[in-house]
């Protein structure tokens, strides 16, 4: 099936694409066909910055398992840090 | 026969008075053959949906496929155009068809042409294809698995297509309809939905919906892929237009 189900999230940080490393601002947050990773379906993240343009992208693909431990993990691991910290690494 | 055939990449002014990026494949050793616009599916305009347009012109048919991204990600990889695509909200249903009129008018003026046009559309384009056979005056439309033909996408999400099937009365072609019966989207109640919509509206048509397959299956080198129903869904594509733009 193609779900069509998408999210849309604003974000600020930078990654790594084949490009070098990047600003990024916006991710994309779906499950449907990967183009890449041998499924029918899988969670799929873009992370992007619009404005650099449509190669400015970091694409991951996951199975749906591997995409809730990513996500827990993600949680934990803010859930962990100390307060002072977490608001210090947020001010950009 | 296998016909000779050439493939290159072509400028389309589409919609809007837009120059977009089109892939033409056509048969060399031809006098008047039919056409065809291959509306790629979501993924976008990959290799594969390149391979579909040779596979027509192989048959004798020439077919012409716009880059619907090609306004958001020109010159993009197709996987990151789609990303755009999809970040943006998917394709506006007037641009579509814009694009789709541009592509039939010019497969008509082909000096080969017969002077018929059809339309095919895989996945998101299952829906466009059929959107495209109720505004615009083609001889034939194939819809292959088109979601949210009958049914809104989930609101609240970016990613927005609307029902297209309140249109069915002016849809100017026979349909031909290929589905999977384990796809959820569309599932085989919302084909049921629309079969009976056609019925109703005195329109030509013929489904067929394939056990064993679910969304995609023509989509080779994915596991979606399903050989034998996608051999067959290619024989009755074949025969769908020799009855109607031969």
């Amino acid at each position: 099936m193609c779900t069509y189900t998408t999210e849309n999230v604003a974000l600020q940080g930078s990654g790594k694409s084949r490009q070098g490393w990047m600003r990024v601002t916006d991710a994309t947050v779906y499950f449907d066909h990967p183009v890449h990773f041998p499924a029918g379906h899988a969670l799929l993240i873009d992370v992007t910055d619009p404005a650099k343009g449509p190669g400015a992208r970091l694409a991951l693909e996951l199975d749906a398992a591997s995409a809730r431990r990513l996500a827990e993990s993600i949680l934990r691991t803010l859930d962990q840090v100390p307060a002072g910290l977490l608001e210090e690494t947020t001010t950009p | 026969m296998t016909h000779n055939l050439t493939a290159e990449t072509v400028s389309l002014t589409a919609h809007g008075g837009d120059e977009i990026e089109a892939y033409l494949a056509q048969p060399t050793d031809v006098e008047k053959v039919g056409s065809i616009v291959v509306i790629h599916h979501m993924p976008g305009y990959d290799e594969e949906s390149k391979e579909i347009c040779r596979t027509f012109a192989a048959h004798g048919y020439n077919a012409l496929m716009p880059n619907l991204y090609s306004r958001e990600a020109p010159g993009a990889s197709p996987d990151d155009a789609a990303a755009v695509a999809r970040a943006n909200g998917g394709v506006p249903d007037d641009r579509l068809v814009g694009d789709v009129d541009a592509a039939m008018k010019r497969l008509k003026s082909m000096p080969t042409s017969n002077g018929k046009v059809a339309s095919i559309g895989y996945c998101s384009g299952g829906r466009q294809s059929f959107l495209a056979g109720c505004r615009l005056p083609l001889d034939a439309v194939i819809d292959c698995y088109g979601a949210f033909v009958t049914a809104d996408s989930p609101p609240e999400r970016p990613f927005k297509m609307t029902a297209v099937v309140g249109e069915v009365g002016n849809l100017s072609a026979p349909l031909l309809g290929l589905f999977g019966a384990d796809d959820q989207f569309p599932s085989p109640e919302q084909t049921e939905v629309l079969r009976a919509a056609l019925t109703e509206a005195g329109k030509e048509f013929e489904f067929h919906v394939y056990d064993g397959a679910g969304h995609a299956f023509f989509w080779v080198e994915r596991p979606s892929y399903r050989p034998e129903t996608a051999k067959e869904a290619w024989g009755e594509i074949f025969t769908f237009l020799a009855r109607t733009i031969d």
